[in-house]
């Protein structure tokens, strides 16, 4: 279709495309309107605060879920990334005498460690469902975690752990920093690099992406390798929140990470998704909650505003299908 | 004169099916060879083997003479062979550029290797240069690809398979989803390419296209040569005698 085929398209034609277009950012709508609402019923809401308390509880889940975004646009899952948040926190306590920048690489260590077993399980080890694959290391992570800490939460991380998860730089809270760069460098990673562009032609029709020669199984393992390195550096929001490392952290942060993904329009049937829309996603989740709580709003209540969205923004990806289905017949009949 | 590739005495089994049961095919350079034969006659098969899709379970392919083993797509590509597959193998989630330029993608020359960031407006350019240089009509290198209409989607399979086979092109039914104009442009495509030195393995069941652009048509039938002849339209009975086995093979039997 030439530009000036474009041009002279029919209305319903370009309709359809703003409609697309308005799917792309509707991630964000939602998020803006959320906030006017909420701005609007709690005075308390748009407080430099209260933003701040948002920013650090949304950041663990954005981490994880830029991660997640990676994996579930290879049509994987990985439902570890709780677990490994758990584990990474018991192994750096585990070593707290070292130095800060060796706590550190403990945390990150850990991560990556789990996710290169899923990689190498997934891939190398032929299990074709990344969903049973990362149900049982998230299983493994978690008993480990357990079993090292023994059962018990430690303390006497080194300092720079909390500085990291709940310092203030110019009254920005440090991990809404630390996500900012983690998906400025993502963004820039998916978007306009070999690298990233393969992820989509792997995720999009993994049979042809083998027969144009892309290594498959090489950029399955990084976005595995890499989901789990970013469990890492969310245990280590997570730990410095608290300043201290429970085995039991992270639970069900995995579910969160995941919905922060489907909110923010990727399809688990792979080959779409967005650095953007997934930050939006998790910022979504975290001004419901926190709305809600100003609200005074039972947390039970919470779980099924949650659930609602994840249903409709389900039901706005078949709406996307549909309309670019109708695109399709009118430039067949044009 | 050695030819480009030779394939002799192929097998492949699925399960218990024998769908190459010792076919051969000869290709000179810069020739454009017609495989024909009913459905589940091997023809599939046979391309898939010679494109490094899958290996062969007995035979052999030589190109120049040479015995190669194609362990994948890429290292049958890298011997200069491109395949258009019958599924076309796009990528809906991506541009246009992006799926004619798949896993041949312009860097930047710096040191990251894939990290290095993609030369997007060259391979634009590239794209809009490719399409006049095969006469085709523009398609917008931004636009996605799985909203476009099963003609454009051919047209950019077949341009991607053309633009980069250095020695053979191998097309599995390239007009199938395409009309008289568009089909007629793919068929002009294909006639132009031994002019530069590149050869053509064509499948298609449409008898007329094959005669236009086809020096000598190959028939296969349940896995096997039975036999080669000019695409002539004199030749048109003959051919799809062998097509169908108008006496069948011994040892089958064809209800």
């Amino acid at each position: 279709m030439s530009a000036a085929a474009v041009a002279h398209a029919p209305r319903g034609d370009r309709a359809t495309s703003l409609g697309l277009r308005a799917l792309q950012a509707g991630p964000v709508l939602i998020l803006a309107v959320l906030v006017v609402v909420m701005a609007l019923l709690s005075p308390y809401f748009l407080t430099s605060r209260n933003v701040a308390n948002v920013g650090f509880q949304a950041s663990f889940v954005a981490v994880l879920a830029l991660g997640q975004l990676l994996v579930i646009i290879t049509r994987g899952i990985d439902l570890s990334v709780g677990s490994a948040v758990g584990l990474a926190g018991v192994v750096a306590a585990a070593w707290a005498g070292t130095s800060g920048a060796g706590s550190l690489a403990l945390f990150l260590a850990a991560g990556l460690a789990v996710g290169t077993v899923n990689a190498v399980v997934l891939v190398y080890g032929r299990v074709p469902n990344p969903f049973i694959v990362t149900l049982g290391t998230l299983g493994i992570a978690r008993g480990l975690a357990l079993v090292l800490a023994d059962g018990q939460t430690r303390t006497g991380l080194p300092p720079v752990v909390s500085t990291l998860g709940s310092g203030k730089v110019a009254g920005v809270p440090i991990p809404v920093l630390i996500v900012a760069a983690l998906a400025l460098t993502l963004g820039v990673l998916l978007g306009r690099t070999q690298w990233g562009r393969w992820i989509y032609a792997v995720g999009g029709h993994p049979e042809a992406a083998r027969r144009a020669g892309i290594p498959a199984n090489g950029v399955l393992v990084s976005v595995y390798v890499l989901c789990g390195l970013l469990a890492g550096v969310a245990a280590i929001l997570v730990a410095g929140r608290t300043d201290s490392a429970s085995p039991q952290a992270g639970q069900l942060l995995e579910l969160d990470a995941i919905t922060a993904v489907i909110i923010g329009g990727a399809s688990f049937q792979g080959g779409r998704g967005r650095v953007v829309n997934v930050l939006a996603g998790a910022l979504i989740i975290g001004v419901i909650r926190n709305g809600l709580d100003l609200l005074g709003v039972s947390p039970f209540w919470q779980l099924i505003a949650v659930g609602v969205l994840v249903i409709v923004s389900l039901e706005l990806d078949v709406l996307r299908g549909h309309l670019e289905q109708r695109l399709r017949t009118r430039a067949a009949s044009a | 004169m050695t030819p480009l590739l030779e394939v002799r005495g192929a097998v492949k089994s699925y399960g218990a099916v024998r769908a190459l049961d010792g076919a051969e095919l000869t290709v000179d350079a810069g020739e454009v060879v017609a495989l024909l034969g009913d459905n589940g006659a091997g023809k599939s098969t046979l391309i898939k083997a010679i494109g490094g899709v899958h290996a062969l379970d007995g035979g052999e392919l030589r190109v120049d003479g040479q015995p190669v083993v194609f362990g994948s797509p890429r290292t049958a590509r890298e011997a200069g062979i491109e395949t258009l597959h019958q599924d076309l193998g796009l990528f809906d989630n991506l541009s246009a550029v992006a799926n004619f330029r798949i896993g041949r993608e312009l860097r930047h020359p710096r040191m990251l290797g894939r990290l290095g960031l993609l030369r997007e407006r060259a391979m634009e350019r590239d794209w809009i240069a490719q399409l006049e240089r095969l006469a085709v009509d523009r398609v917008d290198p931004r636009q996605e690809v799985g909203v476009l209409s099963g003609g454009q989607r051919q047209a950019i399979a077949v341009l991607r398979t053309v633009a980069f086979a250095q020695r053979l092109v191998i097309l599995d039914e390239p007009t199938a989803a395409l009309g008289l104009r568009e089909s007629a442009k793919v068929l002009d495509l294909v006639a132009r390419l031994p002019e530069q030195g590149v050869a053509v393995i064509l499948i298609s069941h449409n008898l007329e296209h094959v005669a236009q652009v086809a020096d000598r048509a190959v028939v296969l039938r349940q896995g096997r040569t039975v036999g080669t002849a000019a695409p002539t339209s004199e030749n048109h009975e003959a051919l799809v005698s062998m097509i169908v086995g108008a006496v069948p093979p011994p040892s089958t039997r064809r209800s």
